[in-house]
């Protein structure tokens, strides 16, 4: 049986100015924000199983905050907005459609923007800070961008990786944003100027834990965040953080259509898997001509384009016999797989048309374009520079928006989705409690919001249920409740 | 060449439709042309004065 594809997106982006210690800007940058509003402690409960829900503390200035995992908050559209390792990191609230992930994925982008110039007001001193939504620096160091899942625990493991190896190889071609040199020793043995995917280079085996060294395709994190009996959270670590809004639809739509279709049809509905995925998963990473091939083990010869075709096949195949229910609805559905489809026939025979959604494809044009005028080589810096200055967030320097990619959501939705949580999951029930009564919240996680009524208690709220805490379930409450008192008692915590 | 020759062959109707389809092309080249052209007027505006040097001092510790 298959359950609806809860989805949430994590952003880790590039930070640059201020002191100049990334730590540091990062935690500028999300205690300044947090304090716009309520500054709601995260609960590290349900990951570090010793913890006590009793020391967490709520902040009262903006004091420097050096180490990792201290600035740390929650947001009243439902997000988590935190420093980790030496980056801001935005963890968008859980969505039940891929086109609401890519909303609460922008509306992060824009929380750094507002977060930048909160900082600015809170430090003026010092120089401007400057993010980047991009997933490498050009010199081999990586940070990344994460889909999470939610599937049925009944789905073997080795059953995902079977049958999900062969998207995460292939999918590049529509999630790359696309850079300018490679930056691995495996890469630089090759000549391609351009690459496809940021990340790609970066992935050395087929599963395993790690996320910073080692990076496996499929990742085995096992944190369910909601009832483990139930649910695994699938963490899926190779995409690219896209700024083309209808390249997250496609990134975040195939992959959760094939996740709904591996626990209708199971694994044998899959092509087979690459030979060797960590070398095709690296070949179509660099290759701008889509025209490289690799062995499957059933000995085929496939591009990731064929091998996405047979894909789309199988996404066809589940929706037609399933609907789209577990995807977001029928409208959804079909919206992806049209999107699927029209991606796919375009990059190969239209890539100018493609151009309007393929993220790496408008970079190249415009690369190449930039490159004619100047009759450039391959290596000059301008052309680097071109390629960090795209995702640069300033409105006024980044490139991406100057180049008439599609997109789907306006900048009203995108400000509204800043503020206000997904209605029709969880996340409702938390951003709507921290907007409500914000003040006598403690801490808040995935899964839970810890109340402080400041009487010498803490009084924890579970939330398991991912698809629980709706509006539909708790706007009714929330509205009729005056005070955290009320909420509590009628909640019988 | 060989595009040449398909429209001698072709009867005059279907040479003129042919040429009338290269017109439009052109012509809507030319816009693209045109139009990318001053995006790359603008983008040497916006790109930072010292970009050069702003990504070789882009340096991030790695992450996830």
């Amino acid at each position: 049986m298959g359950v609806a594809k809860v989805i949430g997106l994590e952003t880790e982006y590039g930070v640059s100015g201020g002191t100049g210690d990334p730590i540091m800007s990062s935690s500028q940058l999300v205690t300044a924000y947090g304090h716009l509003g309520s500054y709601i402690n995260w609960n590290f409960d349900d990951e570090h199983p010793g913890a006590d829900a009793r020391d967490a503390r709520r902040f009262t200035s903006v004091a420097p905050l050096i180490e990792t995992h201290i600035a740390n908050t929650v947001l009243t559209n439902g997000a988590r907005f935190y420093v980790d390792h030496a980056h801001p990191e935005y963890s968008g609230p859980e969505v039940r459609r891929a086109s609401d992930a890519v909303l609460f994925d922008l509306a992060g982008d824009e929380v750094l923007r507002r977060a930048v110039t909160s900082v600015a007001n809170g430090f003026g001193s010092q120089e401007p800070l400057i993010i980047h939504k991009n997933n490498s620096d050009g010199k081999g160091n990586s940070y990344g961008s994460h889909e999470n899942y939610l599937v049925s625990r009944d789905v073997p493991f080795d059953d995902l990786i079977s049958a999900m190896v062969p998207h995460f190889v292939s999918r590049s071609i529509f999630v790359g944003t696309g850079k300018v040199g490679a930056e691995t020793e495996s890469g630089q043995r090759r000549e391609e100027w351009f690459h496809v995917s940021q990340r790609a280079e970066f992935f050395e085996e087929v599963v395993g834990l790690e996320t910073t060294l080692k990076r496996p395709i499929i990742n085995t994190r096992d944190e369910p965040h909601s009832d483990g009996d139930s649910y695994r959270r699938f963490h899926v670590i190779t995409g690219d953080a896209q700024l083309s809004q209808v390249g997250i639809f496609l990134k975040v739509g195939t992959t959760a259509i094939l996740l709904a279709a591996l626990e209708e049809f199971g694994p044998r509905a899959f092509p087979a898997s690459p030979d060797n995925p960590v070398a095709a998963m690296r070949t179509v990473g660099l290759d701008s001509t889509l025209a490289s091939n690799f062995r499957l083990t059933d000995d085929r010869i496939m591009t990731a384009l064929d091998l996405q075709r047979e894909l789309l096949g199988v996404g066809k195949r589940y929706i037609d016999s399933c609907g789209g229910d577990l995807v977001g609805g029928d409208e959804e559905a079909h919206l992806i797989i049209a999107e699927w489809t029209a991606v796919l026939d375009d990059l190969a025979s239209d890539r100018a048309a493609a151009a309007t959604r393929v993220e790496w494809l408008a970079k190249l044009q415009l690369l190449e374009a930039y490159r004619d005028r100047h009759d450039l080589p391959a290596t000059d810096p301008r052309l680097a520079a071109i390629s960090l200055q795209w995702h640069d967030l300033r409105p006024d320097r980044c490139l991406q928006n100057r180049v008439g990619m599609r997109e789907l959501w306006s900048r009203a939705d995108i400000d509204t989705a800043v503020v206000q949580a997904p209605r029709d999951t969880r996340a409702f029930f938390r951003g709507e409690v921290i907007r409500k009564f914000g003040d006598s919240i403690a801490a808040a996680n995935w899964d839970s919001v810890v109340f402080d009524l400041h009487d010498g208690v803490l009084r924890r709220v579970p939330m398991m249920e991912p698809l629980r805490g709706t509006s539909d379930l708790t706007s009714n409450l929330i509205d009729r409740c005056a005070t955290p008192e009320d909420l509590l008692r009628e909640l019988g915590v | 060449m060989a595009e040449q020759e398909r429209i001698h062959k072709t009867r005059q109707q279907e040479t003129v439709d042919a040429q009338e389809a290269v017109r439009v092309d052109a012509s809507r080249h030319d816009q693209l042309k045109n139009d990318l052209d001053e995006l790359l007027d603008e983008i040497d505006e916006v790109l930072e004065d010292n970009a050069e040097e702003f990504v070789r001092n882009y340096v991030q510790k790695g992450g996830q």
